[in-house]
């Protein structure tokens, strides 16, 4: 397999379309163990993994617990309130603790771009990003890019927008690093303030308004919108963001017919997304959480491979 | 005592000297230059095949005495600037507690004249504690010798502080030196805004955030009459902003750093801290911006706002890394390698940055080997070819960039007030 040779997964960028796909084709299966009455296949047995959250979250470290847990590895959630990083223990020293335990794979989100790269040079533990600042979020858009493919049979040539606050989105950025893999053609939308500088540069249109955005797209992924923009001054009220830019049905209109609305969660009905879109049949935002199952799994399988010789054995 | 300087290509840009030549020194000061000198009972430093300037004056170092010695102090910050071709260094005011009264800035100076090695100038603070509120004590510390003014690290937010700074600093004919620097603009940020910013995923740092204070001091500089200098000038803007003041007659210097001089925004893809600077490592048109300013004579000086830290500093989050760069051991080696050699940069105009420039803009002895001037000399290899090794730096801060780079052209021997005080990447006890 393609991406077996790699020790740690810290971001989209620099990740081949050969590598995306031995990730996604490898979650295929795994999705099928989830809808099983017995969830629980034996390949990482003895395996342990270790999740390490600097920043509150209840998604992604459930689904790395479960990708973990259906696969028969050890997983080890440790939150920072109860670690001894209150007690001001330096980050590499925790690291180290962790690797001297025994764990086999730390799954890491920190509220600092760049952590898990550091984190990685320092440990011989695999290390998989699980979100660093604003920088990347690779697993979600590697399960954003494995519900495009399942709806739509391919990545290949769609033209995908992305809706909101993409200065400050990880998920914005391992999404545009992936899909740029397969050709895709990338629009961000949203208020200026709220955008990068030299997106164009990265290949990505720029709009400012949904009409002329959202023109011919296949899919639309919807960020969440952080309050705290509105107090850094980014932009007025959530109502006049919602008045411009929420979605709607109706809004919807100058895509594709056929087309797919994302959002990685969790939302801010009425603001980013109207209630009547999200729960419509566009969306696959509940698919989202169960791909992101498979699609770790598929992760966590080729990442400590080896196991199902063992077990064959 | 006296020592012959021999045979070496003497580079003297406030003498418009480039020739070969002999430089004797007799007690602490220059005695003569000039072909075939007699030698005498002098102690004789062949120089032949080398280049012999004026002694390095570096306007910007932090030595971190007193309070953060843990980082550096005056003892291994003048060894470095010894190593580096440095005798004089002119450091921060940004210490624990910060020099801002006769007392401290006496301190600073007295530590620099037991170190023994090269001469340390203190800069004082602008403001008391460098809070940017109450003007500090510039007369009792232009007492004790300084000649300029800062709150480096830290800018001066508030312009009526500033305005009314300059005006006070013009009256002791002290020059005021600004870290301009919006706080504001910075907010959070980590690595110049632009593209890589974007690629990288590291909050950006606006070059606004520099220029927006760069043209409120030329204001009010220019309204004032006051002298100022502009430390680390770093974007194409600001360049472009002194140049035109220049042109207006506004008494502005500026210097920029060796590694704004030759690393971009670029460098920061691995997150490796040691490229955290403040300000940040800028774009490649903002390098090519500053090479223009320093070859139209815009940008005055090089200096290497050395900032050592210790290990646990700079090993740790991006975020929370200290920014700087320890620069005093490499800055010389890095400007013939990446400027000089390729012919970015003449070697007459680097030495003229590196001396007689610093010297007037902080009204500082030496700088030229005019007889009757203070014994300074910085002979340079510019053969030598050296690998930058962190782990045998003088100074305490192994933070570099430029580290593992092989590099052509360093310092080889460096003579403070007529005394050998560096030879041959050691210094002499």
């Amino acid at each position: 397999m393609v991406f077996e040779n790699r020790k740690d997964l810290l971001g989209m960028k620099g990740l081949g379309a050969d590598e995306i796909t031995a990730i996604l084709d490898v979650a295929v299966p795994m999705k099928d163990i989830i809808s099983r009455d017995i969830k629980k296949v034996p390949p990482l047995r003895g395996k342990v993994v270790v999740t390490l959250f600097y920043e509150p979250s209840t998604r992604t470290r459930t689904s790395f617990e479960l990708a973990g847990k259906y696969l028969s590895a050890d997983t080890v959630n440790l939150a920072v309130t109860t670690s001894s990083v209150q007690k001001g223990e330096s980050l590499r020293d925790t690291i180290k603790t962790i690797e001297v335990m025994g764990a086999d794979l730390i799954v890491i989100r920190h509220s600092m771009s760049g952590v898990p790269h550091y984190v990685a040079r320092n440990t011989s533990m695999r290390v998989i990003n699980a979100g660093d600042g604003v920088n990347e979020h690779p697993t979600q858009a590697l399960l954003d890019m494995f519900t495009i493919r399942e709806r739509k049979g391919t990545l290949e040539g769609l033209t995908v927008a992305i809706l909101g606050d993409i200065r400050h989105s990880r998920v914005a950025r391992s999404n545009i690093f992936g899909l740029q893999q397969f050709g895709c053609r990338l629009r961000a939308i949203g208020p200026p303030t709220l955008m990068p500088p030299g997106l164009e540069s990265l290949g990505v249109e720029v709009f400012h308004s949904l009409e002329d955005g959202l023109e011919g797209v296949d899919v639309v992924n919807v960020l969440r919108l952080q309050r705290e923009r509105q107090q850094q001054g980014l932009f007025p009220t959530l109502e006049e963001y919602a008045a411009r830019f929420c979605l709607t049905p109706e809004r919807l209109r100058p895509a594709r017919p056929d087309v797919l609305v994302l959002h990685p969660g969790p939302m801010n009905r009425g603001v980013e997304i109207s209630g009547a879109l999200a729960d419509s049949a566009v969306s696959a935002i509940n698919e989202q959480v169960t791909n992101g199952v498979a699609v770790r799994m598929a992760l966590l399988y080729l990442m400590m491979g080896g196991a199902r010789d063992e077990i064959a054995g | 005592m006296k020592l012959l300087v021999k045979a070496g290509r003497v580079i003297d840009p406030a003498n418009g000297l480039d020739e070969v030549a002999d430089v004797l020194v007799a007690d602490g000061v220059v005695a003569a230059v000039g072909r075939d000198l007699a030698a005498g009972e002098a102690q004789v430093l062949d120089a032949s095949g080398k280049v012999v300037c004026p002694g390095f004056i570096d306007l910007h170092v932090h030595l971190r005495e007193p309070g953060l010695e843990y980082k550096e102090d005056i003892r291994t910050g003048t060894r470095a600037a010894a190593l580096g071709g440095f005798t004089t260094v002119c450091c921060m005011p940004n210490t624990r507690p910060v020099v801002d009264n006769f007392a401290l800035a006496s301190f600073v100076r007295r530590r620099g004249e037991e170190a023994g090695l090269v001469r340390v100038h203190p800069i004082g603070a602008i403001t008391k504690q460098q809070q940017g509120k109450e003007m500090a004590e510039m007369g009792g510390m232009v007492a004790a010798g300084c000649t300029a003014f800062s709150d480096d690290g830290r800018p001066v937010m508030n312009a009526e502080v500033m305005r009314r700074a300059m005006e006070y600093a013009r009256m002791h004919g002290a020059t005021i030196i600004s870290h301009c620097e919006d706080l504001d603009l910075t907010g959070d940020g980590q690595m110049h805004e632009g593209f890589f910013s974007t690629l990288y995923g590291l909050k950006g740092i606006p070059a606004l955030a520099e220029e927006v204070m760069v043209a409120r001091d030329l204001q009010l500089a220019e309204a004032t009459g006051a002298r100022l200098h502009i430390a680390h000038v770093s974007t194409a803007r600001a360049v472009e902003l002194v140049r035109q003041a220049k042109a207006r007659g506004v008494q502005v210097t500026c210097e920029a750093t060796p590694h704004h001089l030759v690393l971009t925004d670029e460098c920061l893809g691995t997150y490796d801290t040691d490229f955290k600077v403040n300000p940040p490592l800028r774009s490649a048109a903002d390098v090519l911006a500053l090479r223009e300013g320093l070859r139209d004579g815009t940008i005055d000086c090089i200096a290497t706002d050395h900032a050592p830290h210790e290990v646990e500093a700079k090993d740790c989050e991006f975020n929370l890394a200290s920014a700087g760069i320890s620069g005093l051991e490499t800055a010389v080696a890095v400007l013939l390698h990446h400027l000089v050699a390729p012919g970015q940069l003449k070697l007459r105009d680097l030495v003229a940055c590196l001396t007689v420039k610093p010297a007037r803009a902080l009204r500082l002895q030496g700088g030229t080997l005019t007889p009757g001037q203070p014994a300074d000399i910085t002979v340079l290899d510019l053969e030598e070819t050296r690998r930058v090794e962190p782990g045998c730096f003088e100074s305490k801060g192994r933070n570099t960039p430029f580290k593992g780079m092989l590099l052509t052209g360093w310092p080889w021997a460096t003579v403070c007030g007529g005394r050998l005080v560096a030879l041959a990447g050691r210094v002499v006890e």
